[in-house]
């Protein structure tokens, strides 16, 4: 369940947000799930909510939507394009688990479908980000 | 946005001091002098974790004989307690696999490992920085602002040469160093002492070139015995200077 460090970085990165921007309340969050790290979106919302400070008046009424970005991948050594799906590995839970606790340890565990390369950039769903903070 | 670094914030907020273990140069004991430092202040019954950032040839494992395997998730991972001592290592999660990462792939392991890793309450963490100028020492001196950088060196001119290099960059970069540490010292020489003067930073003594190193490694017991381990332990108050305060 480390979601929850997550979760707690994402509002903590929001709040500094809202207090550079002057902001007095947060009216949208969108957050960005990459699909290389394997974060379930109704957990990850869950989890969010439930660490929502009551006391703090710029999140009474956020709204928080969570988007899951597919994983997409290029090969640097065979130009190979590929997805989650197509991707040689995980080999088991723990590879997978691994993969989802820090997602760089796909060049440990997941090969390019073509040539096996470990040497593979991740062009999009990496992991946790923040595509937008809205407010007022 | 990336959401991390505010996570990096939260993760350390309750850390008293971080030293990292730097020197620029491969082979020069930087992961011996971190696991062994760790050992010495977990004795004196510090609470203190050990972060091993080389993240594509974790070692400090082998020193102090934890045992990898993924650690618990609970809130966030949570360090391998080992012999008192806090540990959090690559180790954990690929065992001996190779961990091939460019770049901006070890920026990111590195953030995502500080962002959700829970060390909890610590008089200090020890920071096993990896050989080189690159992203481990750039992200350190961007996330770990208050880092104290405890920086090795041998006498050899080779050392000498990357480690004057080392010591420029944590000077124009505004670091706090605690002072350098002569490692592996065979026979009486100034090469580092002079070079700490250079710098203006404190010499902390030299530690010996231990034959018997190779066989204790490992064994926790047989580490805190050895000669260098004994040097180090001796040195430890130079080392940190105002002295390492316990909760």
């Amino acid at each position: 369940m480390h979601e929850l460090a997550l979760a707690e970085a994402v509002l903590d990165a929001a709040l500094e947000t809202a207090e550079l921007e002057g902001l007095s309340l947060l009216t949208r969050i969108e957050i960005r799930l990459g699909e290389l790290q394997q974060i379930g979106k109704e957990t990850f919302g869950f989890v969010l909510g439930e660490i929502m400070p009551a006391a703090e008046p710029r999140l009474a009424s956020t709204r928080i939507d969570v988007v899951v970005e597919p994983a997409r991948f290029r090969c640097r050594r065979c130009e190979e394009r590929f997805c989650m799906s197509q991707a040689v590995g995980p080999e088991n839970v723990d590879a997978a688990e691994a993969i989802h606790l820090i997602p760089e340890l796909a060049h440990a565990f997941l090969r390019c479908p073509a040539c096996c390369s470990p040497d593979f950039e991740v062009t999009q769903g990496r992991g946790v980000s923040i595509h937008a903070i809205e407010g007022e | 946005m990336d959401p991390r670094r505010a996570g990096i914030e939260r993760r350390l907020h309750s850390v008293k001091r971080i030293v990292a273990v730097t020197g620029g140069k491969g082979g020069i004991g930087k992961s011996l002098i971190s696991s062994a430092l760790a050992l010495v202040l977990s004795e004196r019954e510090l609470s203190t974790g050990l972060l091993d950032l080389d993240l594509t040839g974790p070692c400090d494992h082998v020193f102090l004989g934890f045992e990898t395997g993924l650690p618990s998730e609970v809130f966030g991972i949570e360090p391998v307690i080992h012999h008192g001592i806090r540990c959090m290592s690559m180790a954990h999660f690929v065992g001996e696999r190779p961990v091939p990462l460019r770049g901006e792939d070890v920026s990111n392991a590195l953030v995502e490992l500080l962002a959700v890793t829970r060390w909890g309450e610590l008089d200090v963490l020890v920071v096993d920085m990896p050989p080189g100028l690159g992203d481990a020492m750039l992200d350190a001196l961007r996330l770990l602002r208050q880092a104290e950088f405890l920086v090795v060196a041998t006498g050899s001119r080779v050392v000498l040469e990357t480690v004057r290099r080392t010591l420029r960059m944590l000077s124009e970069n505004g670091a706090n160093v605690l002072g350098v540490l002569e490692n592996m010292q065979r026979e009486e020489s100034v090469g580092v002492e002079e070079l700490a003067r250079c710098f203006g930073v404190p010499f902390l003594g030299s530690l010996p070139l231990d034959g018997g190193l190779e066989e204790a490694m490992g064994d926790v017991a047989r580490l805190a015995a050895t000669p260098v381990v004994a040097a180090l332990r001796r040195r430890t108050g130079v080392i940190s200077g105002s002295g390492f305060a316990r909760s």
